[in-house]
């Protein structure tokens, strides 16, 4: 059995590609099974994702790679599936402990991303790559329509979730032992 | 009605002193820097209403919403006040979710805009 992204895009880091990644990831979580409003929220994640790479990775360099491996998560008798979506760059590495969004209080341009990719997203973790580069792995699990939330309901931003345990949005840090096909 | 096309920003000058910006494309890092030079442009100057339509805007990410809270921050210098219209509930969810729906002022339709 194959293993890892079933499949991948290689683009380079120029803003303007980001609508074709977008399309990409939106029309696949769509097949998958995700409703309107969850691939908005997916692709957006992405989209956030990506920018800050280039806007802070490869410091608007618009000719770097970058990677995206999507795997489904199949239904079982536990789950009814969910994708999981990996980004990898060739950035500069960091420590993924700092990849940590702003304060919403402060109302102020910019430092959104990483909240906007928290909150939409069931998992997201941070790992850095064998060699160079860092990896995002984010998770969003599909849920049944009569378990569908409102439009604006998000994992952290619901507080009944939070209180459930329905929603778990994690950050893990640890360093990828995985040397990678590239 | 005075009315000025860009590639993908049209300004609109529906009276004196107000100026809307409408932009007819989705907004992400790529299209942000054009929406923040059209409301730069338009600021000040006399205008006393800047107003943002986005019956056109499909979808807006992070770097959308930093532009229009510079600009609200600019309208708040420039005694211009700042009112977004005509959101669909993908862009409007964006707001809610970066918290940022309460800092904006926000109504459904350009007349509400106008009267506001």
């Amino acid at each position: 059995m194959h293993e890892g992204p079933q499949i991948e895009l290689k683009l380079i880091s120029d803003p303007m590609y980001l609508c074709g990644a977008r399309e990409l990831v939106g029309c696949i979580a769509r097949r998958i099974g995700f409703d309107d409003m969850d691939c908005s929220k997916i692709t957006l994640a992405v989209d956030e994702a990506l920018s800050n790479i280039i806007r802070h990775g490869y410091n608007k360099s618009f000719d770097k790679p970058i990677w995206i491996g999507i795997t489904p998560i199949k239904p079982s008798a536990e789950s009814i599936g969910g994708i999981i979506i990996t980004i990898d760059d060739e950035a500069k590495q960091v420590d993924p402990c700092t990849m940590k969004g702003r304060e919403l209080e402060d109302v102020r341009p910019g430092g959104l991303g990483v909240h906007i990719i928290r909150e939409v997203m069931d998992e997201v973790r941070y790992e850095k790559r064998a060699k160079v580069g860092m990896r995002m792995i984010m998770t969003k699990r599909a849920v049944r329509p009569e378990e569908s939330p409102r439009l604006s309901d998000t994992g952290s931003g619901n507080r009944s979730d939070q209180e459930q345990g329905a929603c778990k949005v994690t950050s893990v840090c640890k360093k990828s032992s995985k040397s990678l096909p590239r | 009605m005075a009315r000025e096309q860009s590639a993908f920003i049209t300004v609109e000058k529906p009276e004196q002193g107000i100026v809307v910006i409408v932009p007819s494309t989705d907004i992400d890092m790529s299209r942000s820097p054009e929406l923040r030079t059209a409301i730069r442009q338009e600021m000040g100057g006399g205008v006393h209403k800047m107003i943002v339509d986005l019956e056109d805007v499909h979808y807006m990410d992070s770097s959308g919403l930093a532009t229009l809270v510079e600009a609200m921050r600019n309208a708040g210098k420039s005694d211009t006040k700042l009112v977004i219209c005509k959101m669909n509930q993908k862009v409007s969810a964006i707001f809610e979710i970066a918290r940022l729906d309460s800092f904006f002022s926000i109504v459904d339709t350009r007349d509400e805009a106008v009267s506001l």
